[in-house]
């Protein structure tokens, strides 16, 4: 027994050992090297998991169709997080030296808590910190945040939007309308409660907001309560098992699902298939449609499963609305490598301050998009240094049962109400931190 | 042969009573200080600095702190994720209200509030024992989780909760790089535990030692109850604290309420457990055990798969990662239930006798 | 009123779920005397177990056997491989091994019967009862009552267990001391795997409840942390107790949340709600400082 003991705890420091030597492990010097501290166990394991390989899987698809961007091949190495800050940080700075000239290319952490964790580095470290459709939203400002980008929407926008569409579901008004806002206890939740307040002033409707305590997986209280105050609509910002428990307590109550719409965060089919007929009506916001009639879903899957190199080992998640959204975020990480290349040199791998040139003048037209057999997977994005956002439109999609349904058209939030607020918060930020606000100009 | 202390006389109380009484530790301590603070620097990469070796000492401090509590003084905590919390929190307000207070003060008020927070959630140690303290803890853990996200005024009214660290300056020299904030925390640390070490040697350590082995006991010879365990309490979540505001200032730069889970608590605890209760060497190991496996595995498991060509996924990694650990702390209890600093000890007494067998 | 009523009944409801967690915990302190952080894994294995088998192709009462005998083999192994090589250990060594036992089965439970989140259909709906609406108003959930009365049938089976059946008595006996029933002739190690057993078959209940209420995900292994406070309220090591102190928590807990954060915000002004994770462990803790051992639990003598 002493003899395994000190035999295993040798091993264990000779290989810590071996870990000294062996950094950083240069990736090929020809590969564009994409950093990606991931998640794939844990309570959210199951949307890491479609998110990512959605995201791997259209990288594979660049790599074995077109041979990668002007010939640069794409290479990447995961990094499990458990969506835990601590370790996202630990793989952040494990990834980035593993390519001396990329440092990651653009990192996409899926975490509202990882990506703020980081954020400092990034800047430091002179690498892009793409956080679509969640993260630190005030960094839409770019003179105060060069490299951190909330791309296609922030939470705000996407509360101010889904406002919009209720009311146009109204007729164009929600005065004197009621609304209960529940949401999940933590900053992901607690984001968007300025917007909605400042929209509540002015559509006039009455704003009632119910925390509800992590992990969310008894709702009891918050049900009967929203059954008492009988709301025209419930805004929803679930995360996790926060989603199905709603859906169900819901219908424990008697409460209308088709009333009920929820973020982008809470609409995915790990979320409503649990909940089984609950679910049904149940509306959601989306940038990205979900299924495989959008050309380059169906191409994916015919040339790298194919190939046998897809992500996956079993196919049921091509297609979800998370898979989607991946392939989404690798397409605009794609377009903006090919738009660094043009501008520094085609046929060479960028470096992080290259991309973030890129990500500061994306021009992603719907003509781009269909060129890329990628319509319905992202809006048309336009990003500068004042609006690092490049969008703030989504569209509304309603469970029907078996799939996602889109319901809506483009519905863009109230620009001239929220994107203020991100300046005066941006430079709060500025004076705490003494940074004199200014646009990159490389 | 080398490590013989025949021929080392001590002739002054004194002398005898120090910290490393061989001559042979104390080289062995100075050369460790030397490497630390000469050597790292030089030669370790911004991974080492960033991603190891700086939470090494924070959490270090944090199992140190809640040894002294559960280790020493036998009161079993589960809640020290969230004193670091009220630390980090603490230190940011001193920091943001108090017009040109030095960093080193906001540190020391930021682990007095934590000590004040410790010592309001230790009153229940007064009537309640082992496990049921265990879980009256983890009310502490969810109640400070909870206050700091729900009173804006503790994050300065940010939308979301979260903090983002100040920078931190010493007349006019910041601690902005790496190298520097490994050495501000590798001194805070270092002097921590010292102080640490000696307090476990004081009186006041054996006070706490009587309470944990026979708190009746400790009562009648005279040992005043209520002041020990508050003492434990307060000393514990000070050092939790100071680790607290290193862990947002020095090593994440941004944190959230959020970030001190529960998950965080338990973490501490494997390290004290498993580092080795009741020792202070035990909390070094035992942090850079806990660190350290996760990488390790994840470093190790994808060789092994594709050593042996097994298409393991990524998900199926992560959850072997998760088995993995989970059995070897099981394989540590049961092997070495005094943890990693008893084999340390087995090993100097080996060192005293070798090359001979006894 | 009738929404204080519904609130009372919904929490009596949710509170007897928590308490279905509890009962594990219960089980196993009694008979060994460590506290099992590894029930809450317990429960989702049970209930990955279950979906996992289904989708193999088995129907769902063959799946729920099956899930049995599974985690009868993890009891058992349980014994063998951990308790049992940490025979006279202090308690909280053997609770660090029962976290570290949480972790594996965490860890095992997705690789063998895969990580999807799955319903969990037991043919019931979980839709308030259209005849008591329309009568009173008040909306009781057919699946919480079902899930209600699943409860109480266990308890009443394990009470008759205990009292009626040779194994029970055995079971009461190591629970008592286990020197004396050691000198009786009764296999202790027996008896422990036993009681795992069982206590696996109580996670195997909790896992298809809990399961049909929010689907089979990772968060059923985070049941444990609500079924703590429910302990300490009720005693370690008392059965009734668990119901009990677990009908007091939901109730408590639900009335915690509609009614003290308006009051708080009146006074205050902010947003007070989102306490349900904080306030049983602090009721709990207040409850202790009256009665340090909870209100069935066994008194602790300290001998000096």
């Amino acid at each position: 027994m002493k003899r395994i003991k000190t035999s295993i705890l040798g091993a264990f420091f000779a290989v810590i050992a071996l870990l000294c030597n062996t950094y950083p492990l240069l990736a090929q010097a020809e590969d564009q090297f994409i950093a990606i501290p991931s998640f794939r166990v844990g309570p959210y394991g199951q949307n890491g998991q479609a998110f990512y390989g959605g995201f791997i899987d259209y990288l594979s698809y660049v790599n074995i169709k077109d041979g990668g961007v002007n010939g640069v091949k794409f290479s990447w190495e995961e990094c499990e997080t458990e969506y835990n800050n601590a370790k996202g940080v630990e793989c952040y700075e494990r990834l980035k030296g593993k390519s001396g000239i990329s440092k990651g290319t653009a990192i996409h952490v899926m975490s509202t808590g990882i990506s703020y964790s980081i954020l400092d580095k990034t800047q430091a470290d002179k690498v892009p910190l793409i956080m679509m459709g969640y993260g630190r939203t005030d960094a839409v400002d770019g003179s105060v945040f060069p490299y951190a980008f909330p791309l296609v929407t922030t939470y705000q926008m996407q509360a101010s939007a889904i406002v919009k569409f209720l009311s146009q579901k109204n007729g164009g008004s929600l005065a004197g309308k009621k609304i209960v806002y529940l949401y999940h206890d933590s900053a992901y939740g607690k984001e968007p409660i300025v917007a909605l307040e400042a929209e509540s002033k002015i559509n006039h409707f009455k704003l009632t907001e119910i925390p509800v305590a992590h992990p969310g997986n008894e709702q009891g209280a918050q049900w009967l309560k929203i059954r008492e105050e009988n709301p025209d609509y419930v805004i929803f910002w679930g995360w996790g098992v926060m989603n199905q428990t709603a859906l169900k307590a819901a219908q424990k109550v008697g409460f209308p699902r088709d009333k009920i719409i929820g973020s982008w965060w809470a609409g995915s089919e790990e979320d409503v298939i649990p909940a089984g007929d609950a679910a049904k009506g149940y509306m959601s916001a989306t940038w990205n449609v979900s299924g495989k009639s959008v050309p380059v879903i169906a191409d994916i899957e015919k040339v790298v499963y194919g190939a046998g190199k897809g992500n996956f080992s079993d196919k049921a998640k091509i297609g979800t609305v998370l898979y989607n959204r991946g392939v989404s975020a690798a397409i605009v990480t794609v377009e903006a490598t090919r738009l660094a290349q043009n501008k520094y040199g085609k046929g060479k791998p960028v470096t992080g301050e290259q991309m973030r040139w890129a990500f500061e003048n994306l021009n992603i037209t719907d003509a781009q998009l269909k060129s890329l057999g990628a319509t319905g997977l992202l809006p048309e994005i336009k990003t500068s240094c004042e609006n690092h956002e490049g969008s703030g439109k989504i569209k509304i999609q309603q469970w029907d049962g078996t799939k996602w349904v889109v319901i809506s058209d483009w519905i863009e939030g109230n620009k001239a109400l929220i994107h203020p607020l991100f300046k005066a918060s941006a430079r709060d930020y500025a004076k705490e931190k003494n940074i004199t606000p200014a646009c990159l100009k490389n | 042969m080398l490590y013989r202390e025949a021929g080392q006389f001590k002739t002054t109380y004194k002398s005898d009573s120090q910290i490393f009484p061989i001559l042979q530790d104390r080289i062995g301590m100075a050369l460790l200080l030397l490497v630390a603070v000469i050597g790292v620097p030089l030669f370790a990469s911004e991974y080492w600095l960033n991603a190891i070796l700086i939470p090494f000492l924070i959490f270090s401090l944090a199992a140190l702190g809640l040894n002294f509590l559960t280790g020493y003084a036998g009161q079993l905590s589960l809640g020290s994720a969230a004193f670091m919390a009220v630390g980090a929190y603490a230190t940011y307000n001193f920091q943001l209200r108090i017009e040109g207070i030095p960093f080193i003060l906001s540190f020391i008020l930021g682990g007095l509030s934590a000590a004040a927070v410790g010592i309001l959630f230790g009153l229940p140690s007064l009537r309640i024992k082992g496990f049921y303290l265990a879980v009256a803890t983890l009310a502490a853990q969810f109640f400070v989780v909870w206050c700091l996200t729900k009173f804006p005024w503790f994050s300065n009214n940010s939308s979301s909760g979260v903090i983002s660290a100040q920078t931190l300056s010493l007349f006019g020299f910041a601690f902005d790089t790496p190298v520097s904030k490994y050495l501000l925390v590798l001194v805070i640390v270092a002097g921590l535990a010292l102080l640490g070490k000696n307090l476990a040697r004081s009186s006041t350590g054996r006070a706490w030692m009587a309470v944990r082995d026979m708190d009746v006991a400790a009562e009648v010879i005279g040992i005043p109850l209520m002041k020990t365990k508050l003492m434990a309490f307060a000393i514990s979540s000070f050092y939790c604290g100071i680790a607290g505001a290193l862990y947002a200032y020095c090593y994440l730069g941004s944190v959230e309420p959020d970030g001190f889970s529960l998950d965080l608590s338990f973490k501490i605890l494997f390290m004290v457990i498993i580092g080795g209760v009741g020792s202070i060497l035990g909390n070094f190991l035992g942090a850079a055990f806990i660190l350290l496996l996760p990488i390790f595995l994840d470093i190790i498991l994808p060789f092994i798969s594709q050593l042996f060509h097994l298409p393991i996924p990524n998900s199926v990694v992560s959850h072997i990662q998760l088995m993995v650990f989970g059995s070897l702390i099981i394989f540590f209890l049961i092997v070495e239930p005094h943890g990693l600093a008893r084999l340390w000890q087995i090993t100097k007494e080996k060192l005293r006798l070798w090359p001979f067998p006894h | 009123m009738q929404f204080f009523i519904e609130i009372v009944i919904s929490g009596i409801l949710s509170g007897l779920m928590y308490s279905l967690v509890a009962l594990g915990f219960v089980l196993i302190f009694k008979a060994s005397g460590v506290l099992n952080f590894a029930q809450g894994a317990m429960v989702y294995a049970a209930a990955l177990a279950v979906v996992g088998f289904i989708d193999y192709g088995m129907p769902m009462w063959l799946a729920i056997i099956a899930a049995f005998i599974f985690m009868v083999i993890v009891g058992i192994l349980t014994e063998k491989f951990v308790l049992g090589k940490l025979v006279n250990q202090p308690p909280i060594t053997l609770f660090m091994a029962t976290i570290g036992l949480s972790f594996f089965l965490d860890g095992l439970s997705p690789i063998l019967f895969g990580s999807e989140v799955r319903p969990i259909n037991l043919g019931i709906v979980d839709e308030p009862i259209q005849a008591m609406m329309d009568l009173t108003g008040i909306g009781i959930s057919k699946l919480d009552l079902f899930s209600s009365g699943i409860i109480i049938l266990l308890v009443i089976l394990l009470a008759l267990l205990f009292q009626f059946t040779k194994v029970g008595r055995a079971l009461r006996a190591v629970a008592d001391d286990h020197q004396a029933a050691l000198s009786l002739g009764i296999p202790l190690e027996n008896i422990w795997a036993i009681v795992w057993a069982i206590a696996g078959f109580v996670a195997l209940v909790a896992g298809l409840l809990w399961g049909s209420r929010n689907g089979v995900q990772y968060a059923l292994s985070l049941t444990a942390l609500k079924a703590l406070p429910v302990l300490i309220l009720g005693g370690f090591t008392s059965v009734p107790g668990a119901i009990v102190g677990g009908i007091i928590i939901g109730v408590s807990e639900k009335l915690a949340e509609i009614y003290i954060p308006p009051v708080m915000q009146d006074a205050f002004g902010g947003n007070f709600g989102g306490i349900e994770g904080w306030f049983p462990y602090i009721f709990a803790l207040l409850f202790l400082l009256v009665r340090p051992e909870g209100l069935f639990g066994e008194k602790h003598i300290d001998r000096v």
